[in-house]
């Protein structure tokens, strides 16, 4: 460890969360239909697409016809989708001659891109049509982000309101959050890593006669476009089977940099969107703190982890400092660890390093940041919506202990909101330890597994955990193109994504039909440092006691296996 | 239901044109129209043929040439990966020292940097650390028959330190000074092709 490797993480940490302040007040002008600099060139975008779609977007709806939308707009996407990778040896921009995917492996991977959990269980270079990445994938990056987004705005518009049925228009949220907010950040970032090394081609691959005389194909791409809004968007679905750690991916540090930030910088913007549409700034800005702080203190125990001792490297007598394998010379430690750290805490996914590799306790902390269920910030709307969750648990414990009602950005918690927030909450643990048991007695799941022991545990956790959380990444040792393995991570990503954001529509329903209450001198201030203690508090608790079992069997057992192995070296 | 399928198809129409098509081509067209070089993958040519992506590594077995990290699919690029195997795996143990030994065999130096003996995450790391390029100098100045100092200074203009003094890490671009170690001396065998 050293100082430039925290300054490098305090700025990839700090920048995004700076950034997002004054980007996600501009959400919420978008939002909130006001004035933009950017209506001159969207607004006439904007009507067209209404007079197409025909719907009016000033018309308000139920949180039953909002949701309704949402998922009629998700399934025709899953479909669309699936189409596409089943058809792609038919269809056009297909320079390799790939054929169709398998019917699994295309349930999978359309699950996995509308769900913006970005899980591949293909390499893309060998794989995908420029056609499939495109307007299959690309496309799904940016409207499964959007749908995020569109669940933020209905459920902060449900803070604000006034014993009103209506939550916004699904329709109107969905183009607006695309047109004004993704597009174009996406185009500026593009245009950066572009510029700063990754391919943006349509031609297939390059041939190169390598100084000693072999033959070298290098795949090519129109990647920074894609690149762009799988950060972006929080998707983290590569273009290359290796991700962001692929050299035309992540080709400098200031690319990688640029990446890192991108995959934060509109989760913490959608906090202050949030807060904003919701009247209740100064409280969101406390639980994005209560947020920063946490993945600070992962990224920080990322790079400790990263930098102890390996025992492979200890054995052979080599230089130690640094646990390189699975890491790439031009990221090294630091950049290594806090973009796993962001990665996992931001449902992102994408990996610029091999976590199956990460010494033991590392890979524990990236599967805990995915089992707090994506909260830190987590990915755009869909992570301050249950980051609300927790907010609204932590004010009813707060509200037993004191004997206070408990009351939340001026609205009364009442027993059926505790109820759904729970449910949103409890979808992970069943999702993941249900499946995760069955995976860890059925030959046909055992087969896939890359590595014995406690790590094949792991392995299997991560798995579930990285679908159920719609992350996407993996411990990448586990061959997880099988029909076992495709089927029940697809159902895992579904359970991890419609449920939950059923869950959030039905309480912003409840909540918008309730009165506004003023702020009282009665109500538990929620703004304050006491708070985010709470909170963070409530997260751990919550995380822990649903996890730890299962963490202790894989990576925790593992930790003290390592240190013994190192003992008798 | 019906009511919601037209709004649903239409605008997964509209968006996959707008986001699918007119997106990419658009950043294609203007990334190839202003900085085509970048846009193609960086790719080195000498005598008017491809030999290689400056950002991509290359296998090098030559004792002439600086040699890069290990590869869990050596070096070949049309696929990309790396060895997955977790901390404690027996396989990555052994491994790692038959490579410390090797390592140690080749260069006749006592000290092994890490990432000589790891195996990167792509698969197709282009770069080493300064100290492992230092500790090839040796070796490679003896099969060119060249002075050592002179290897090692065609190597020290080669280090690329750390973007605004903290992102990322010192580094050396295997491929990049294996062709300007060609351009200073000659290769004692003829094995470039």
């Amino acid at each position: 460890m050293n100082w430039q490797g925290w300054a490098e993480i305090a700025l990839t940490l700090g920048l995004p969360f700076l950034l997002g302040w004054p980007i996600g007040i501009f959400i919420s002008r978008v939002w909130n239909r006001e004035r933009t600099w950017l209506d001159p060139v969207m607004a006439p975008v904007e009507r067209g697409f209404y007079a197409a779609l025909g719907v009016r977007p000033d018309q308000s709806q139920t949180w039953t016809g909002y949701a309704a939308a949402l998922l009629a707009f998700n399934a025709a996407g899953f479909v669309l989708l699936y189409g596409i990778l089943r058809l792609q040896g038919f269809l056009p921009l297909n320079p390799q001659g790939f054929g169709a995917l398998s019917e699994p492996l295309a349930f999978n991977t359309a699950v996995s891109f509308v769900t913006n959990t970005n899980w591949q269980a293909y390499s893309g270079e060998t794989t995908l049509t420029h056609l499939s990445q495109m307007a299959g994938l690309t496309v799904q990056n940016f409207l499964s982000a959007a749908t995020g987004a569109t669940v933020a705005a209905a459920l902060a518009r449900a803070f604000a309101a006034d014993r009103q049925t209506g939550l916004g228009n699904f329709w109107a949220d969905l183009v607006r959050t695309t047109l004004w907010v993704l597009l174009p950040i996406s185009i500026v970032v593009a245009l950066l890593l572009a510029v700063l090394g990754v391919p943006q081609t349509l031609s297939a691959s390059a041939s190169a006669a390598t100084v000693e005389g072999g033959e070298q194909t290098i795949p090519m791409f129109a990647a920074a476009s894609q690149l762009a809004i799988k950060q972006l968007g929080i998707n983290g679905g590569g273009v290359f089977g290796v991700n962001s750690a692929h050299p035309l991916e992540g080709p400098t540090p200031l690319a990688n940099f640029i990446a890192a930030v991108s995959i934060n910088v509109l989760g913490w913007a959608a906090f202050f969107a949030f807060g904003r549409t919701a009247l209740a700034g100064r409280n969101l800005r406390a639980i994005a703190i209560a947020a920063l702080v946490l993945l600070s203190a992962g990224a920080a125990t990322l790079y400790w982890t990263e930098t102890q001792a390996p025992p492979a490297l200890v054995a052979a007598g080599a230089e130690a400092a640094v646990n390189m394998e699975g890491k790439e010379v031009r990221f090294g430690a630091p950049a290594s660890a806090v973009w796993a750290a962001m990665t996992t805490g931001a449902s992102n996914g994408s990996v610029n390093s091999m976590h199956a590799s990460y010494m033991p306790l590392g890979g524990g902390v990236q599967m805990f940041f995915m089992q707090l269920g994506e909260i830190l910030p987590g990915g755009i709307g869909t992570g301050v919506g249950f980051m609300l969750m927790m907010a609204l648990l932590a004010v009813f414990v707060a509200g037993l202990m004191v004997g206070r009602t408990p009351e939340y950005l001026g609205k009364k918690i009442e027993a059926r909101e505790v109820q759904y927030a729970m449910l949103a909450v409890l979808v992970l643990p069943l999702t993941i330890l249900g499946f995760s048991a069955a995976a860890a007695v059925l030959p046909v799941a055992l087969e896939s597994l890359a590595n014995p022991g406690p790590h094949g545990l792991s392995e299997i956790l991560y798995a579930y955990t990285s679908a159920s959380a719609n992350n996407g990444s993996a411990f990448a040792g586990l061959a997880a193109d099988t029909p076992w393995w495709n089927t029940t991570l697809g159902l895992a990503m579904l359970m991890g994504r419609f449920p939950g954001i059923v869950v959030m529509l039905a309480i912003a329903g409840a909540l918008a039909a309730k009165p506004k209450l003023a702020p009282s001198a009665g109500a538990l201030p929620t703004d304050n440092g006491l708070f985010i203690g709470l909170l963070i508090g409530v997260i751990l608790i919550l995380g822990g006691l649903q996890f730890f079992p299962a963490l202790a069997l894989g990576p925790i057992v593992e930790h003290f296996q390592a240190l013994d192995a190192l003992a008798g070296l | 239901m019906l009511a919601l399928l037209r709004p649903a198809l239409v605008s997964l129409g509209l968006f996959t044109l707008l986001l699918g098509l007119a997106y990419p081509l658009a950043i294609t067209g203007v990334a190839q129209a202003a900085f085509p070089q970048q846009a193609d993958g960086s790719l080195i040519l000498r005598d008017g043929r491809v030999i290689g992506s400056a950002l991509v590594g290359q296998a090098f077995t030559s004792p002439a040439y600086l040699q890069g990290r290990p590869s869990a699919v050596n070096y070949d690029a049309t696929g990309s990966g790396a060895s997955n195997l977790g901390p404690l795996n027996a396989d990555l143990i052994a491994e790692t020292l038959d490579r410390a030994t090797a390592w140690r065999a080749e260069t006749g130096s006592a000290e092994v940097p890490g990432d000589a003996v790891t195996a990167s995450a792509s698969g197709l790391d282009p770069h080493i650390s300064p100290a492992n390029a230092m500790a090839q100098a040796e070796r490679v100045a003896a099969a060119r028959g060249a002075d050592i100092s002179q290897v090692r200074a065609v190597i020290a203009a080669h280090v690329e330190g750390r973007t605004f003094g903290i992102l990322g890490q010192p580094r050396v671009n295997v491929l990049q000074t294996n062709l300007a170690l060609d351009d200073a001396f000659a290769p004692e065998q003829p094995d470039r092709p």
